[in-house]
């Protein structure tokens, strides 16, 4: 790596709150972007999402390295103050239930007149557009309308839980699709409005279960963790309390090597068991099989036994498991520990996807960013900055 | 629709030679519907990604595989070995023209065969090399298997997926670990490409798919865990921290079932639209209609409390359907999305309104197929579908005889001899 950050000499702003805004502009953050939150005092409690409720203002996820400047826009002053905050970006994200910036004077078209090739980027859940534009919801409603419950679960019992799972995919496209705007503004020198919804993103993972119905119109069902061209398959049950392994094997090769770490290479022969397709039919009694095995073993040593013998294996990890014991993880340096004001240090994970020097600082205190971006950035003056403070436009 | 001029899109100028398999489609999916010219390779016969169901009325063959043409749209595609001598040195050829070489081989395969990411960069300086793999390129972990339910339970989620009287789940159907982690191939990409212009130097993005559904918490797992380390959140556990009961996620509805619940933020007061409609309906209660929704101690209200408001909650979604909640969801801000089914989200008039269903053409099948279209509106230059999935070699000719120049002749050998 040559040391100069990937994003040395962006600027982004951000007017966003729980996680789908954050996490965009965290990945450009991350990587030397210099991020700045518009925030107000009373707006604060819903940033960056996350557990408990009113709780006081401690860390938050995805604001590692971000400023904050506080900045009440309802004002004419303050508003003025955050179009020239925006302004001075090359990229904007705002993920705001739909129109509310434009209302208030801070969209896409108020920013173009002050910076033409300004990078706008709206997420919502439905996009800003159409009869359902602006609607706000949640990410655990919106991984449902994007059809991740339906299919996830057992098929004897409702619907499944998968947490805000969309929550997770659509910020990936809003940051391609940040990535693709400023390639394309370095070419031509435009900017422009990225309207992205969370649904269209989230389709985007269903695609080949939306071909099976819109050319056979068949209606894809939860299946619990059965896969129709493999066996084993599925979370096995190991030593301990809630302790699980997850087993896969699609080939021969891969049963006679299951068979064998299993204890019984014989098995691999059973009538029963010796082709995929009298496993599958004779998947239940398969299971009950493994179970039994997996059963007076600890998942760790399921896992590192059938790895040994080339079959897919892995421990279904707690968030502990994870932190404390994952090997891989530890190698790899996965985890990072922020500083923070609390006494809890908060442990959040970096984007893995490429090896870099990263920079983690700690969140941003309300309005920490104020005099750098102010000052510094727009040029105003300590006495200018007063006034505005007395006014309640800078919170 | 056939393949779409050269009109500039967000990458028109670069090129990317594809040569994942299902671990990895979706990343040049991704670059070429955003406009770079991408290439498939696969080994003569095809790629074993196209036995992957459903099919093209549920006929298997792989020039009919939906999962394979869902996931490599905008892709032109070949052939070749590039275990075979001549496989490679065409191979290199090709380097030469691209910008981006995406794979997911096993760590060390490029390796030997002398493909790794210096002598691609000998070969074409600047190439950016992406590279996923179920734990990465390095580590205790670097030669293990993986498949999508073996990912998932080394990521975390999985543990907070299902009932807490059967196995943890994973998604159901196609490879739900394998899609983030190409997401993320595609980031990197991007990324170093962003960089490339003011280094000159290009890099390989090391994609562990372990490490792509880490970063995943939809159930802030990890926050909970940092504030008091012991507190892992169990499967099937409704409840936000702290919180005096336990609140519904999903409940029934007359033809399936909605996503809602009672649980959130206080301050929100997110439930009062809700309740609004109930009242309007006369399908409120007492006890509703005095409950002060904006309260700072919501989160601390006791079970029978909460019994009692998604008891009347529960009898007023049984009389409505997913449509018509989803209509007043809409109609009256309230935050509640039916759990759609793939029949659903095709009859949702937001999609149709957004113009998200784009028909491609399959001439070798005679029809055109509805595809899910752009993963955005970006005024611009929009990301679309300019043409469906390759067929096997289909490009050869265009590329190997009219790009790099060899002959027809030679083409039939290396077809004989297994290299293309």
């Amino acid at each position: 790596m040559t040391g100069k950050r990937l994003f040395e000499g962006i600027r982004t702003v951000e007017v966003t709150g729980h996680v789908t805004g954050p996490v965009t502009t965290q990945l450009l953050a991350d990587c030397g972007a210099e991020a700045i939150q518009i925030e107000t005092g009373s707006r604060r409690g819903l940033m960056g999402g996350g557990a408990g409720f009113g709780r006081p203002q401690v860390q938050r996820k995805n604001t590692s390295g971000k400023l904050s400047v506080s900045i009440n826009f309802i004002s004419p002053k303050g508003l003025e103050l955050a179009r020239r905050v925006i302004a001075s970006a090359d990229v904007f994200v705002e993920n705001m239930a739909g129109g509310v910036l434009t209302r208030r004077g801070l969209g896409y078209e108020d920013i173009r007149k002050i910076k033409p090739d300004i990078i706008y980027l709206a997420t919502c859940m439905q996009g800003q557009t159409g009869p359902h534009g602006k609607h706000a919801a949640s990410g655990h409603k919106l991984s449902a309308l994007a059809g991740f419950n339906h299919i996830t679960g057992w098929p004897d019992r409702e619907p499944g839980w998968v947490g805000t799972y969309t929550d997770f995919v659509a910020p990936r496209y809003n940051i391609l699709a940040i990535l693709g705007a400023l390639e394309y503004r370095r070419r031509t020198g435009k900017g422009q409005f990225l309207d992205m919804s969370q649904y269209e993103p989230g389709l985007q993972f269903m695609a080949p279960a939306i071909l099976d119905y819109t050319v056979n119109r068949r209606v894809a069902n939860r299946e619990g963790n059965r896969c129709s061209y493999a066996a084993p398959h599925n979370a096995y049950r190991c030593q301990g309390e809630d302790r699980w392994c997850a087993i896969a094997v699609f080939t021969d090769e891969e049963w006679r090597s299951f068979c064998k770490a299993f204890g019984k290479p014989e098995m691999a022969n059973d009538t029963r068991f010796a082709t995929l397709l009298a496993r599958k039919e004779n998947e239940e009694e398969l299971d009950r099989a493994v179970n039994e095995w997996t059963g007076s073993r600890t998942a760790e040593e399921v896992m590192s036994v059938m790895q040994a013998a080339g079959v897919a294996a892995g421990v279904v990890e707690t968030v502990q498991d994870q932190v404390e014991k994952d090997p891989q993880l530890k190698a790899r340096q996965f985890f990072w520990e922020l500083e923070s004001p609390e006494p809890n240090k908060y442990v959040n994970s970096p984007p893995p996807y490429y090896r870099l020097a990263i920079r983690v600082r700690q969140g941003p205190q309300l309005g920490d960013g104020n005099n750098y971006v102010f000052k510094d950035i727009l040029g105003m003056s300590d006495d200018e900055i007063a006034g505005l403070v007395k006014e309640g436009v800078i919170a | 629709m056939p393949a779409d001029d050269k009109t500039e899109t967000m990458l028109s100028p670069y090129r990317a030679l594809d040569l994942t398999d299902e671990k990895g489609l979706l990343c040049g999916k991704i670059l070429g519907d955003m406009g770079a010219d991408v290439i498939k390779l696969e080994k003569p016969g095809g790629d074993a990604a196209r036995s992957i169901g459903p099919y093209y009325h549920d006929e298997p063959h792989p020039e009919k595989s939906l999962f394979w043409f869902s996931l490599n749209t905008s892709k032109r595609g070949i052939t070749l070995d590039i275990e075979t001598a001549d496989g490679r040195e065409i191979f290199k050829k090709l380097v030469k023209t691209a910008d981006f070489v995406i794979e997911s081989f096993p760590p060390g395969y490029l390796d030997k065969l002398g493909l790794d990411y210096t002598s691609l960069n000998k070969i074409k300086p600047g190439i950016i090399l992406v590279s996923i793999t179920p734990f990465g390129q390095t580590g205790p972990y670097r030669d293990y298997k993986t498949s999508d339910i073996v990912a998932w339970a080394l990521s975390g989620e999985m543990s907070g997926w299902g009932d807490i009287d059967r196995p943890p789940v994973r998604i159901s159907h196609h490879s739900q670990s394998y899609l983030n982690a190409a997401a993320d191939g595609a980031i990197g990409a991007l990324v170093a490409l962003n960089q490339r212009w003011s280094t000159g130097k290009g890099q390989q993005i090391d994609v562990s798919i372990q490490e792509a559904l880490s970063i995943m918490d939809g159930d802030n797992r990890n926050p909970a865990w940092s504030r008091n380390p012991g507190t892992v959140r169990k499967r099937g556990e409704p409840a936000m921290a702290g919180a005096g009961h336990r609140t519904t996620r999903l409940f029934a509805c007359k033809d399936g079932y909605v996503s809602w619940s009672h649980g959130g933020v206080s301050v929100l007061a997110p439930s009062l639209p809700l309740i609004k409609w109930m009242q309007a309906e006369g399908m409120s209660n007492e006890f509703l209609d005095n409950f002060d929704w904006s309260r700072p101690d919501f989160g601390a209200i006791s079970q029978e409390e909460m019994d009692n408001i998604e008891g009347a909650t529960a009898k007023f979604f049984m009389t409505k359907t997913k449509a018509e909640l989803l209509e007043g969801a809409i109609k009256r801000d309230v935050m509640l999305y039916p759990v759609a089914t793939t029949a659903d989200m095709f009859d949702d008039v937001q999609l149709k309104a957004r113009g998200f269903w784009v028909e491609v053409e399959h001439p070798e099948l005679g029809v055109t197929i509805t595809y899910p279209g752009a993963f955005g509106l970006c005024s611009e230059t929009p990301p679309k579908i300019s043409r469906r999935a390759p067929l096997i070699g289909e490009h050869n000719r265009e590329i190997y005889e009219g790009e790099l120049g060899i002959t027809k002749e030679k083409l039939a050998v290396l077809k004989e001899a297994g290299v293309i």
